[in-house]
């Protein structure tokens, strides 16, 4: 039997608004708990709510990118349920009429296809506080700082059919939401969360098989892992003659493995209504056409733009516009240095390893834009070869200054000096009589191959600095000539 | 409309409201009445009436994102019946 997987996903984006969605509180993360949870994020009595425009810019903006209907005139509901990090007893949220309505985005996947996932719609709401379960002598302790701060819930239909296309959609949401620079999309704070939709059926079948909810996943990593265990979980629960319970599920990233949150609540019932404490917010076109004009380039167009201007591959293109922060940085290295090829090549190779190695983002890189443009234009150049570049690259991601200040203080300039590189090429050829002697035997066919034997003494010799190029050409008519 | 027993216990535990066994016939009658008055609200013809928001007509208007709010951590804290290093304590709840 071959199973198909279906997957939709849940994706919550905290907007990187000043204050709250219904407060003049600040949202900035890691404050001292509770200093930033005003009366009206707590439910004290008499407050009433102010929506943030900023929010509804944001939220607009996410809706364009996505291609999506925008709902001009959208309506907060109550979604009731009791939690103590909800002090008033139900999420303020968008139900029947949300700011933004269908859309569609494309994703792209590792083998280089490409595939269509369909937006349901994309509500705002306020995220809740955070509850704190240890040692408080058998109580919890709730943090209500996170209160009210605005989320999209970014809802996806059911279109992702592996693990994989999951995480490439979630990547592109992530990809767009920074782009737009409506979130910081920092998934270890929080800023991106994500609950995954996951059911199995028979390849072919039309209907869907009942779905699991997989909720609060955190990294891509943990997405991938989770989704990829709970379909398997389903399948074999089927094939051995039983039945897939529409529930909520919680993943285990040390087991590796998803439970269900038995939780003796009654079936969720949330009696949603519209919210009596504010009205309709209704947008109007010229609102909405401003915000259209004044969208920044996005993955997409970025993508087309790099193949197209700089003459990448498509995927290194796409590999580079994943992220605005390395676009820009690659954008700065490929104009500084004038060459966009190499430039692609040491983001994507040695830059890409540092900051993987040392755990940086892009923004916080040990070795600058300018600083890498002055290693590639030292390499074009000549002063230097690619492989003496990796070492100065090193220095550089060490502090120790510009490609041109590392070349000179560790004298890794490349040798081109005929007349030295004669000498090297001499001093080898008279070391290596036996080498020497089987190269004039050789077949001419097989001269070729054997220089490289020559070439690795003499660059052993100049301690890697002879300029390659210049040893083959000079080794070459020495050896020839004693033939 | 009658509403029966065990609905009006699933809405008090949804409300986490008590209501004692004694009073559920009660609770419940009520309860019947206001959905005899919806019902007959419901025979209303609405077609094409949008549903009101507001009897003015009015639009919500919006603030601009701005800090307003200081920090009143510990007046705030100070209401709450129980509170340490800055969070207030409740019954332990872990889902």
């Amino acid at each position: 039997m071959e199973w198909e997987v279906v997957i939709g996903l849940e994706v919550h984006v905290q907007l990187a608004t000043q204050s709250k969605i219904f407060s003049g509180a600040s949202t900035a993360f890691g404050a001292e708990p509770n200093t930033q949870a005003c009366a009206i994020d707590l439910a004290m009595p008499g407050t009433l709510p102010v929506p943030n425009e900023e929010a509804f810019r944001f939220a607009v903006m996410f809706g364009l990118a996505m291609n999506a209907e925008i709902g001009m005139r959208s309506v907060f509901e109550r979604k009731n349920y009791f939690y103590p990090d909800l002090p008033k007893g139900y999420q303020t949220t968008q139900l029947e009429q949300p700011i933004v309505g269908e859309g569609q985005i494309e994703i792209h996947l590792e083998d280089g296809s490409s595939k269509t996932v369909r937006l349901h719609h994309a509500h705002l709401e306020e995220d809740a506080g955070k509850s704190l379960h240890e040692d408080f002598h058998g109580m919890s302790g709730i943090d209500l700082n996170r209160a009210g701060t605005p989320l999209i819930e970014i809802v996806s239909e059911p279109d992702m059919r592996s693990a994989a296309e999951a995480v490439a959609y979630l990547k592109k949401i992530h990809s767009i939401v920074t782009y737009l620079g409506i979130s910081d999309g920092d998934m270890s704070q929080g800023s991106l969360r994500c609950d995954a939709n996951v059911s199995v059926r028979l390849k072919g079948e039309e209907e869907l098989g009942t779905r699991t909810e997989i909720k609060n996943l955190n990294s891509f990593r943990f997405i991938e892992k989770a989704i990829k265990v709970e379909a398997q979980r389903q399948i074999d629960l089927i094939e051995d003659g039983g039945k897939v319970t529409q529930e909520t599920r919680l993943y285990d990233a040390d087991k590796n493995e998803t439970r269900s949150m038995r939780s003796k609540e009654v079936a969720n019932d949330y009696r949603y209504f519209p919210c009596p404490d504010l009205l309709p917010v209704v947008l109007t076109d010229d609102y909405v056409e401003q915000i259209r004009g004044e969208l920044p380039e996005l993955p997409d167009a970025k993508c087309a733009r790099f193949e197209k201007d700089y003459g990448l591959s498509a995927y290194d293109a796409d590999q580079l516009t994943q992220e605005r922060a390395t676009a820009d940085y690659f954008e700065q290295v490929a104009a500084k240095s004038g060459e966009a090829k190499l430039a692609a090549n040491w983001v994507m190779g040695e830059l890409a390893a540092l900051l993987n190695r040392e755990e940086k983002s892009i923004e916080d890189s040990p070795v600058s834009a300018e600083h890498l443009a002055g290693l590639i234009a030292r390499i074009k150049d000549n002063t230097i070869s690619s492989k003496i570049a990796k070492q100065v690259f090193e220095a550089m991601a060490n502090g120790d200054g510009d490609a041109d200040t590392v070349i000179e203080a560790k004298g890794l300039k490349q040798v081109s000096d005929t007349g030295a590189i004669e000498k090297l090429v001499d001093d080898v050829i008279a070391a290596s009589t036996s080498q020497v002697e089987n190269y004039r035997n050789a077949d001419p066919d097989k001269r070729p191959k054997m220089m490289g034997f020559f070439v690795g003494q003499i660059m052993k010799a100049s301690k890697g600095q002879a300029n390659p190029q210049m040893i083959n050409k000079i080794l070459k008519e020495k050896l020839d000539a004693l033939l | 409309m009658a509403v029966d027993a065990q609905t009006v216990e699933k809405l008090a535990e949804l409300a986490r409201i008590a209501i004692s066994e004694e009073t559920i016939d009660e609770v419940s009658s009520r309860l019947g009445d206001v959905l005899q008055l919806v019902d007959q609200l419901q025979a209303v013809n609405t077609d094409g009436v949008e549903p009101m928001a507001h009897p003015l007509d009015e639009v919500q208007v919006l603030r601009k994102d701005e800090v307003t709010e200081p920090n009143r951590r510990e007046a705030f804290l100070a209401l709450a019946p129980q509170s340490e290093a800055g969070l207030y304590l409740v019954p332990k709840v872990i889902d």
